[in-house]
């Protein structure tokens, strides 16, 4: 699992609606490793003005391509929704240890949950697209219809997809954690995993029913990070193993293993 | 004919000026996918202590306008899982190794420190950091240049191999400072370790940092730095190495004209974890084209 550091052309960048913006880059090194879960830090910006790069998980691969789903939160994610196909962005990748999806870490014969909050649903597209012959379900969470992202990708992977909007303008209203409960309350519910992504209190509400259904989560946290691979030691995440290093360690770990 | 780059700390020859921070590099390995160790002057460690130590709780780091601010609290394995598992990989990278140490609440673990790593070949330098910001202190060592004075002394009296004195910013005069260091035996002073500072959240009105203060770093500092160390070479006569800010060959090469006789990148290698080479080429190129055919000649020659 070698990481690279890339000057990547962009083929395409475009508008999703609001603030959202998908991104394919011409990054052949990258997407030949990588692994559903991991992530590439990028740095769209020149000069000292914002300083750090910024991590982004890896959407989706399409042959040599790498896609990035991201929302435009600041300086850095602004300047990188400005860049036009042609343009270089410079990138590292793929970092981190992705979704465990074969083997260790899963188990059951019943169907794959993926649950995605907001952005979260970036990376589980990739996984979506990995794990299809399981028959994923698909649970988005978002503030309103609107917000909703990904609905095609996860159908064209084959998957079955709940919404769940806080505003109750599309699915189920209120939180997808809640969704989730519903979900696995239903007795004869076939369960095997649960991956998720999301903000921090999704997630760690996300562990609480895990652990009360007994299912095994897999979640993958959003740190801000300073370098991405391991030198910095910012990215600091408590666990019942000690301090862990989000970009290392993660960015996916056991549910149960974090301190929330 | 390509310039000479070759500079000496102490007893200790290095191709070129230029080496990596303690605790921007890890322990190399993690820069090994992006470039050739071996292309470096020096490699410094992180900070090692006597015992393990996890660190300071989350959040650690925040970005600031050109800089960053850290807290990080010298998380490392210890001395003894150091020189067992870290030490051997530093060593075959071929270059030297300057082992950067702390003490984490009395001065004398130094001279354990010292003891322990005095007779291993694998070291070819010794950094004493009694510069962090981020530990409980309330004063560091090098905000006092009698305790500067003393540790010095003592740990110089317990080792024959090259002594780096890492200073402080956060002091009224700096050069001071670093007079007392090399009165005491210092082979080098590194200079500037990070500058205290605080962000806020003002949504939640919290410190951005969970230890509310901590280290600043990043191109936002480089003047001071340049400056701190421009007046520390006006006054001690052992070799500097110069860092705060340092991102590209440009800002290299401004601590060098300073004063520096060689420079630490630090920050700037979580952004592009190529720099450290680039800048080893980028003041090769400087020198070809200004005629320079010792780095030394460059050292401390700024113009009135």
């Amino acid at each position: 699992m070698r990481k690279v550091q890339i000057a990547a052309k962009i083929i395409s960048n475009k508008q999703l609606g609001q603030r959202y913006f998908k991104a394919v880059l011409a990054a052949a090194a990258v997407a030949d490793k990588a692994r559903p879960g991991q992530f590439v830090m990028v740095r769209p910006q020149t000069g000292v003005e914002p300083l750090l790069r910024r991590p982004l998980g890896i959407h989706n691969v399409c042959g040599r391509n790498i896609e990035l789903l991201y929302e435009v939160v600041g300086p850095a994610t602004g300047i990188l929704s400005q860049k036009s196909p042609g343009e270089l962005v410079d990138i590292i990748g793929p970092l981190g240890n992705g979704f465990c999806y074969e083997g260790r870490n899963t188990r059951g014969k019943g169907r794959p949950i993926l649950v995605a909050g907001g952005m979260g649903v970036a990376p589980l597209v990739f996984l979506a697209e990995k794990i299809k012959k399981l028959k994923p379900l698909v649970l988005i969470g978002a503030k309103t219809k609107s917000h909703i992202l990904c609905e095609k990708e996860f159908k064209g992977a084959g998957c079955d997809i709940k919404i769940a909007t806080d505003d109750g303008s599309s699915g189920f209203k209120g939180r997808v954690t809640a969704l989730l409960d519903t979900i696995l309350r239903a007795p004869n519910f076939q369960l095997s995993n649960i991956y998720a992504c999301g903000p921090r209190l999704m997630l760690e509400a996300l562990n609480h029913i895990a652990q009360k259904y007994k299912i095994l989560a897999q979640i993958s946290l959003e740190e801000h990070m300073g370098c991405g691979f391991g030198a910095c030691l910012g990215c600091t995440v408590n666990t019942v193993n000690g301090y862990k290093q989000a970009c290392k360690d993660g960015p996916v770990f056991d549910a149960q293993e974090i301190i929330w | 004919m390509n310039p000479n780059l070759n500079i000496k700390i102490g007893k200790v020859k290095l191709n070129n000026p230029v080496m990596v921070a303690s605790g921007t590099f890890g322990y190399g390995q993690e820069f090994a996918p992006f470039i050739s160790l071996r292309k470096l002057g020096a490699i410094v460690s992180k900070t090692v202590t006597l015992n393990p130590r996890q660190g300071n709780p989350a959040p650690r780091t925040c970005e600031t306008p050109a800089g960053m601010l850290n807290s990080i609290g010298l998380e490392n394995p210890g001395i003894e899982m150091f020189i067992k598992e870290k030490l051997p990989v530093l060593r075959k990278i071929g270059i030297p190794v300057i082992v950067s140490i702390a003490s984490e609440k009395d001065p004398t673990e130094f001279i354990r420190l010292v003891k322990r790593l005095g007779n291993l070949s694998a070291v070819s330098a010794i950094e004493l950091n009694i510069s962090c910001p981020n530990m409980r202190h309330t004063r560091l060592i090098s905000q006092d240049a009698s305790a500067t004075y003393e540790v010095v002394k003592a740990v110089r009296r317990q080792t024959t191999k090259a002594l780096i004195v890492k200073l402080s910013p956060n002091v009224t005069s700096i050069s001071d400072i670093a007079l007392r260091a090399e009165e005491a035996g210092a082979d080098a002073v590194s200079l500037v370790n990070t500058i205290n500072g605080m962000s806020i959240d003002i949504n939640t009105r919290k410190p951005k940092i969970a230890m509310v203060t901590a280290g600043l770093s990043g191109p936002a500092i480089r003047p001071i730095a340049v400056k701190m160390v421009w007046e520390v070479y006006n006054k001690v006569k052992i070799p500097i190495i110069g860092m705060g800010g340092i991102i590209d060959t440009d800002s290299a090469l401004e601590f060098i004209i300073a004063g520096a006789s060689a420079v630490s990148i630090g920050t700037a290698n979580f952004i592009n974890p190529r720099i450290s080479v680039e800048v080893v080429e980028g003041i090769q190129k400087y020198m070809k084209v200004n005629k320079i055919v010792d780095i030394r000649g460059l050292t401390g020659s700024l113009q009135k």
